[in-house]
């Protein structure tokens, strides 16, 4: 009996699945337990295993393809059993048509692929990469292995250079007869047009536009900023970091400063629920991390009970699996606020995004060494401007503002967080 | 110094050896009685007579065998393919025992046998006669591989190579046995198996060239001085041990580099070389390495399609220009 293998639902938030590869083919015999396809979901890339042993009778989507939650995506079964009511069936059920064009262009491609090799038999080359417009696909400069060596004695930015190789590739002789002065100006004349690309919006991509336009749109945002004397967190720092097991950031000391405060002010720790808002009992304090592909926000649990050095090591951790797309699911469920950190890009302030169904989103800008006076007198101080944004349905100004001072004053008297 | 044809700096080579090692002798088709297929041996018979001169029946598994089996047992014997087409009859006596005889004894069973002969293509002697062994006994450990270019490093290599207590492949071509130059008349001369040698200096670009492809190579690069490139070209004279260094050394001065080889393009020398030079001198290319070679297929028969199969001084140069970006 033919069993239908459909898209499962691998996240609470998970509406649609993209199969990023299948690790079997039409034919193979699988056990139960086998991992047959990996899934890109809105959050992280996960396996899809098989609960029936058999064979792989129909694969029904090509990889890269998006398929609803539960979706037929392969029908597994004893060989030669006859499966065409279940590919009936789910023809009828739609979705497929798109499948189908597909694969008859990647047939086409496979086709006119053929007969290129048929043309000029080069059976290890072909003409990989080569455009005329003189980069290559991915825009990178082109420059044989002496000329990237000579820029980067010279102190030549590779970029400026125009290339007289083949395909505009960057040879000895450019660098040699690069003048610097001349670059700017020559670089009208070297400009090309470049077409357009267009890129398929990752399942990560369309959840970030979907979830961002949603708390933008429906949650009245305000926003607060504040600056901070950095100076004793500088000095405190130092000084953990001689004794910590796990090197303390400044953004750890900011979450930890922040799931304290919370504490003090649970309408900020809250949820709008329409009807009701939630009070969370936990605090779970998420960090933005922007990777490549979009933006993560993995969860440190119960943060308020946590010391610092622990949350060093998670937040690596989290940061670390964020950057490898090892996620899981359920180490970005749970948050109750939000600390967005762009100091590391010399960012001096900024206003984030509510993530919801938090109530608040902490945007957090970069340490600056200011004038500042005292008493009178100009003295070097080191002042961080973090901004809050607060959906104004749960937290009023003045309790956005009452928060904002409590993570003023502890990150300004940092020993307390130690304690 | 005395001007020589090839075939005779070989001779030289060999009389010279024969004449101070009672041990040395000469095995192969048509080299006593009739001097040789190319008269290479000329004369050797009067001089050392039939028990070092010794003709064999047509039997390259047989005579080349003899030849290990007398090498084990201490003689130091210089085995002739007429060419190494046929001792690919043979490669069973030179791949599988004299490579591996030393090292499965644990040293204590030396080889010195040298087998010689023409290699490569001759005119017009259709595909079977047609084929450069070189890089395939060079895939093999155990065995050092030699094809030269010139009178003078024939002599001088051939003599290192009878003096080598191992197996060593000597290759000389049909079309250079009366190739004249000069060579050096002392008995000493020898020239040592892994040198290669900067033959003509030049600083736009590398060309490596051995056997027959060296005077190919000289074409061109005297067609390119008229256009004012300076072709730099080093003929590596031995394939096995091959003298990366010289090479190396010569492309961190030109930063680019073409590689000349009479042998089919999959798995050649050049492959091997154009491998080697990107693992040693990857930030010193300017271009990518370009080999010149015979095409992926058997030796034509008809001339005019010889003649185009064989690698040229125009793909030389075309292949120059390719790498210093000139066309």
């Amino acid at each position: 009996m033919a069993v239908k293998v459909e898209m499962p639902k691998l996240s609470d938030t998970m509406e649609e699945g993209v199969i990023a590869a299948w690790n079997v083919e039409e034919g193979d015999s699988v056990e139960s337990g086998d991992v047959i396809a990996e899934v890109e979901t809105d959050k992280a890339t996960m396996e899809v295993e098989v609960f029936d042993a058999g064979t792989i009778l129909k694969i029904l989507v090509e990889e890269g393809d998006a398929v609803p939650l539960g979706g037929l995506i392969a029908v597994i079964g004893e060989e030669g059993e006859d499966i065409s009511d279940i590919l009936e069936e789910a023809k009828s059920a739609g979705g497929s048509s798109e499948d189908t064009a597909d694969k008859e262009k990647s047939e086409d491609s496979a086709e006119s692929m053929g007969d290129e090799k048929e043309e000029s038999f080069d059976p290890v080359f072909g003409d990989l990469d080569e455009k005329e417009n003189g980069q290559s696909d991915d825009g990178r400069i082109k420059a044989s292995p002496l000329a990237r060596n000579m820029a980067e004695e010279q102190g030549i930015n590779l970029a400026n250079v125009e290339g007289s190789g083949p395909h505009g590739r960057i040879i000895k002789r450019d660098i040699e007869s690069y003048e610097p002065s001349k670059a700017p100006a020559a670089a009208p004349a070297a400009t090309v047009s470049r077409e357009d690309k267009e890129h398929r919006v990752s399942q990560m991509r369309k959840t970030i536009a979907r979830r961002l336009s949603e708390s933008k749109f429906s949650s009245p945002h305000f926003y607060e900023t504040i600056d901070i004397d950095m100076s004793a967190v500088w000095d405190a720092r130092k000084q953990l970091n001689e004794i910590s097991e796990s090197k303390i950031s400044f953004n750890d000391i900011v979450v930890k400063a922040c799931a304290t405060a919370l504490r003090q002010h649970p309408q900020v720790n809250s949820s709008w629920h329409g009807d009701k808002i939630v009070e969370h009992g936990d605090v779970n304090v998420a960090v933005a991390v922007g990777i490549d592909e979009g933006l993560l926000t993995p969860v440190i649990d119960n943060t308020d009970q946590k010391g610092l050095q622990q949350i060093a090591a998670e937040s690596k951790t989290l940061i670390e699996k964020a950057q490898n797309r090892d996620l899981q699911p359920e180490e970005m469920e749970g948050s109750t606020f939000t600390v967005s950190n762009l100091g590391m890009f010399g960012i001096e302030e900024f206003t984030a995004i509510i993530n919801p169904p938090n109530a608040c989103i902490l945007a957090v800008g970069a340490i600056r060494e200011v004038p500042v006076v005292e008493d009178g007198e100009i003295v070097p101080g080191k002042r961080m401007k973090v901004t809050l944004s607060s959906d104004h349905r749960i937290v009023d100004g003045v309790v956005a503002a009452k928060f904002l001072n409590t993570l003023k004053s502890m990150l300004e008297n940092p020993l307390g967080l130690v304690l | 110094m005395a001007e020589l044809q090839f075939r005779e700096a070989i001779r030289a080579a060999i009389d010279e050896e024969m004449g101070q090692d009672e041990d040395i002798f000469v095995m192969g088709e048509e080299v006593a009685e009739y001097d040789g297929a190319y008269k290479v041996t000329e004369g050797l018979l009067d001089k050392y007579g039939s028990k070092r001169m010794i003709d064999t029946p047509i039997s390259e598994l047989g005579f080349a065998g003899i030849g290990v089996g007398a090498a084990m047992n201490g003689l130091r014997p210089i085995v002739e393919f007429m060419t190494f087409n046929f001792a690919v009859l043979a490669a069973d006596q030179i791949i599988n025992h004299a490579s591996k005889v030393r090292y499965m004894t644990g040293g204590q069973v030396e080889i010195p046998i040298v087998f010689r002969g023409p290699n490569a293509s001759a005119g017009q002697l259709s595909a079977t006669h047609s084929v450069s062994y070189d890089a395939m006994y060079a895939h093999f450990p155990g065995l050092k591989v030699i094809y030269t270019s010139e009178p003078a490093d024939a002599k001088g290599l051939l003599k290192s190579a009878i003096r080598d207590d191992n197996p060593v492949l000597f290759m000389e071509s049909e079309q250079m046995y009366g190739l004249k130059g000069e060579v050096p008349e002392e008995d000493d001369f020898t020239i040592p198996i892994g040198k290669a040698k900067v033959k003509r200096e030049g600083s736009d670009v590398t060309v490596v060239a051995h056997g027959k492809m060296y005077h190919v190579a000289t074409q061109a690069a005297e067609q390119l001085a008229k256009e004012d490139v300076d072709v730099e070209i080093i003929d590596p004279r031995t394939v096995k041990p091959l003298d990366m260094e010289t090479i190396v050394k010569s492309i961190r001065k030109t930063n680019r580099c073409v590689i000349v080889d009479e042998a089919h393009p999959f798995g050649g020398l050049a492959a091997e070389v154009g491998y080697l030079i990107q693992r040693e001198a990857f930030d010193y290319l300017d271009a990518p390495v370009q080999r010149v070679t015979l095409p992926d297929t058997n030796a034509p028969f008809a001339k005019n399609l010889f003649d185009e199969w064989l690698p040229s001084p125009d793909q030389v140069i075309d292949a120059v220009n390719t790498v210093t970006y000139r066309k």
